[in-house]
């Protein structure tokens, strides 16, 4: 193993040297156009062409009776296109939406696609082995000619991106608003939906033309977990793509009767899980962390203001609680308690004194505020939306750890510091 | 209360606008002089986005025509900016606020090219002239509603066009901010500038607009805006419909509105 993985990237193989130059450049292109895919919200597009080249292909094959790879990608491209005027079409002159539409056409061009593939294999002709390739793809055993022709394709593709960046961005974003400014937008979809057919004729040859729309649209969705910005995504988009393709055709190269295809999504469909579970920013991880982190919060400020209104109603002559009646007077788990409690004596805000809890001097202050924010809802809610005072405690409680310090001193102002909440209990201030 | 106006600056003549053959627009026929700040108000679903969208050419009317200095829309694009309604884009889209401004400076003959200093430098004014200043490098999917229609008007000051034509631009902006860009939109058409805005809230409205165009699928008023001010253009434009008709109505019995010169 480890001496394959030697042999192969030392690059003394120059066939090795071009299927990695090769994969690395139909990664990229691919997952570039990918990314506009996403971002115009046509990613199933993707998975129409991709079934679809399959019947030109093999017309093509019939007709011309060779393997060149011009014929075979002219074939392909032409069909893909003709799938995409179908969808069209179907959508703008009938009330069948997208999918459906999508649906159908993907359907019967797959299905024709097959049939004639079935055909062909058992007429015996003798070229046509290989043709099965564009099923599952297959890079590693590919002819030198053949991936000069990809390669350049690719590097073709790459080049109109950069090109018409800007009119690509502002179709993707805002189509009226292109129009509005006078942009040939017409002219730019065309060339949106011909790079998108090329990009899976070129791209097909790699994974084949089941997994195909994974590998145009799976690294964009990765790379916008990873980044905000665009032409971050763009390139975080192609190095994924590129790595995984590394893989998946040295996968191929070790065990030659592995096909390319599956190996490559298999990668990306694990880089991409990692995106999506552990990006710093959206992650699903993060998000967790933080729900948790919220949840913890409100508990914590919740105590504390238990903590503050056991202590105001006896007058503030008791200050220390114990625990069964500190859940008398609020409905909680008592696990649920002891653990908050814990969390808050580590950060210094309760002490506990043989079985009892009391709050510390800044435990008080964040006790009062909850609840000094908690009964100025309550006064707004009856004053300015007119609210029953019974019907503005439930939102109190959550408005009461969602309002900031520039909220909290507007609310103040507004309401002119009043001194009573609708159920007659008063308005603790801090400096009182 | 349909006037016609002399020398108009918008002309839509006779104007026929359907969706898969249900018409939404039904022989609208009005003109707009220069100068004017115009309401087009009417009931959600009446046609009003359509109105625009026709006027900029994004949609084929079935019959009639609009002109526009009197030309065609293809001829004079760039003298005419169009602020979207706001839920027309996906906001979730990868880029900052300054990012779409930028691109109201589009220009034809530089489409590849990098944006100049003075792009940008344009773009920062119009971003402060909305208050948004401060958001220019935030992503467009963490600001809120009203600051997201924000960032849409000042893509269309960042053209610095003759005519405006905007969607909602009021639309979840709040009532202090929306009294800034009144005032900014006022001193707009002072200096000359024709600004049409999309209005659904009819009492402001007749503080707000030299001229008003009221529209339910057909065309009900296009006059000042103390004319349209009737109970007959209000009952024909919201039918009975309206829950705040009545207070529209006495509104109007009082007559003590202040209406702006
Ligand atoms: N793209 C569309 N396809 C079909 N019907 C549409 C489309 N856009 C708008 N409509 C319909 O046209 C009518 C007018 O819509 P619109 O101009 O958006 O109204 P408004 O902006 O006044 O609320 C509505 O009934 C709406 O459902
Ligand atoms: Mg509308």
């Amino acid at each position: 193993m480890l001496e394959t993985l030697k042999e192969f990237f030392s690059f003394t193989d120059a066939n090795v040297t071009f299927v990695m130059i090769g994969s690395i450049l139909i990664g990229a292109s691919s997952a570039v156009v990918g990314c506009f895919s996403v971002l115009r919200k046509r990613a199933l597009i993707g998975d129409v062409i991709s079934h679809s080249v399959l019947p030109g292909i093999c017309i093509a094959f019939l007709l011309f009776n060779s393997k060149n790879p011009f014929v075979l990608l002219g074939g392909a491209f032409l069909s893909g296109w003709l799938s995409i005027i179908w969808v069209d079409y179907i959508e703008r002159n009938s009330n069948i939406k997208s999918d459906a539409a999508i649906g159908i056409v993907l359907s019967v061009f797959f299905g024709a696609g097959i049939l004639i593939l079935t055909v062909i294999q058992h007429s015996g002709n003798a070229a046509q082995s290989g043709l099965d390739h564009f099923i599952f793809g297959n890079i590693a055993s590919m002819l030198r000619q053949d991936l000069y022709v990809l390669s350049g394709m690719s590097l073709f593709l790459l080049i109109i991106i950069l090109l018409f960046y800007k009119p690509f961005v502002y179709i993707s974003f805002d189509r009226n608003y292109a129009v509005s400014l006078g942009m040939p937008v017409r002219f730019y979809d065309f060339m949106l939906s011909s790079i998108t057919v090329l990009a899976v004729t070129v791209g097909i040859q790699a994974v084949g033309v089941v997994l195909m729309s994974a590998l145009l649209i799976t690294p964009a969705v990765a790379a916008r977990f990873l980044t905000s910005k665009l032409n971050y995504m763009l390139l975080i988009a192609a190095l994924i793509s590129s790595v995984c393709c590394i893989i998946g055709t040295f996968i191929s190269y070790t065990a030659p009767s592995m096909p390319t295809g599956p190996w490559i999504i298999v990668v990306l469909m694990l880089l991409s899980m990692l995106a999506v579970f552990f990006s710093p920013s959206r992650g699903i991880l993060i998000n967790k962390w933080r729900q948790q982190k919220n949840y913890r919060k409100i508990l914590e400020e919740n105590v504390l203001k238990l903590l503050f209104q056991l202590c105001e109603k006896t007058g503030f002559k008791e200050q220390e609680w114990n625990i069964s009646q500190m859940l008398d007077k609020r409905n909680m788990g008592e696990q649920q308690l002891k653990q908050t409690l814990r969390r808050l004596e580590k950060k210094g805000l309760v002490e506990k004194k043989s079985a009892e809890w009391t709050a510390t001097v800044n435990g008080v202050i964040i006790g009062k505020r909850m609840v000094r924010l908690h009964r100025l809802w309550e006064v707004y809610l009856t004053q300015y939306l007119k609210l029953p005072s019974d019907h503005v405690h439930e939102t109190a409680e959550a408005m009461e750890h969602i309002l900031n310090p520039e909220l909290e001193a507007q609310l103040e102002t507004i309401l002119n510091k009043p001194e009573f909440d609708p159920h007659n209990s008063k308005i603790p201030y801090q400096d009182e | 209360m349909i006037k016609q106006v002399p020398n108009p600056l918008i002309e839509v003549h006779d104007l026929t606008v359907s969706y898969h053959t249900k018409p939404v627009l039904w022989n609208i026929d009005f003109s707009i002089s220069k100068g004017q700040l115009v309401g087009i108000i009417g009931p959600n679903g009446a046609g009003k986005s359509t109105l625009l969208k026709s006027i900029m050419g994004l949609i084929e009317p079935q019959s009639g025509y609009v002109k526009i200095f009197d030309k065609n829309i293809d001829e004079i694009r760039d003298r005419v900016s169009y602020v979207p309604q706001r839920e027309s884009v996906d906001w979730d889209f990868p880029a900052s606020a300054l990012d779409v401004v930028l691109m109201g400076r589009y220009s034809r003959k530089s489409w590849f090219k990098r944006y100049t200093k003075l792009d940008r430098e344009i773009a920062f004014e119009s971003l402060d002239k909305v208050n948004m200043k401060a958001f220019a490098n935030r992503q467009i999917s963490q600001l809120s509603g009203g600051q997201q229609q924000r960032v849409f008007l000042a893509r269309a000051l960042a053209q610095q066009t003759e005519l405006y034509l905007m969607d909602e631009p009021f639309a979840g902006v709040d009532a202090s901010t929306e009294e800034s860009i009144l005032q900014l939109l006022i001193k707009m058409t002072k200096e000359g500038k024709t600004i049409l805005v999309v209005h659904h809230d009819l009492q402001t409205a007749f503080k707000y607009f030299d001229w008003m165009v009221m529209l339910n699928t057909s065309l009900i008023a296009s006059c000042p805006s103390a004319d349209a001010m009737t109970e007959e253009v209000i009952q024909n434009t919201y039918g009975g419909k309206l829950p705040l008709l009545s207070t529209i109505s006495n509104l109007i019995k009082q007559k003590n509105l202040p209406i702006r010169e």
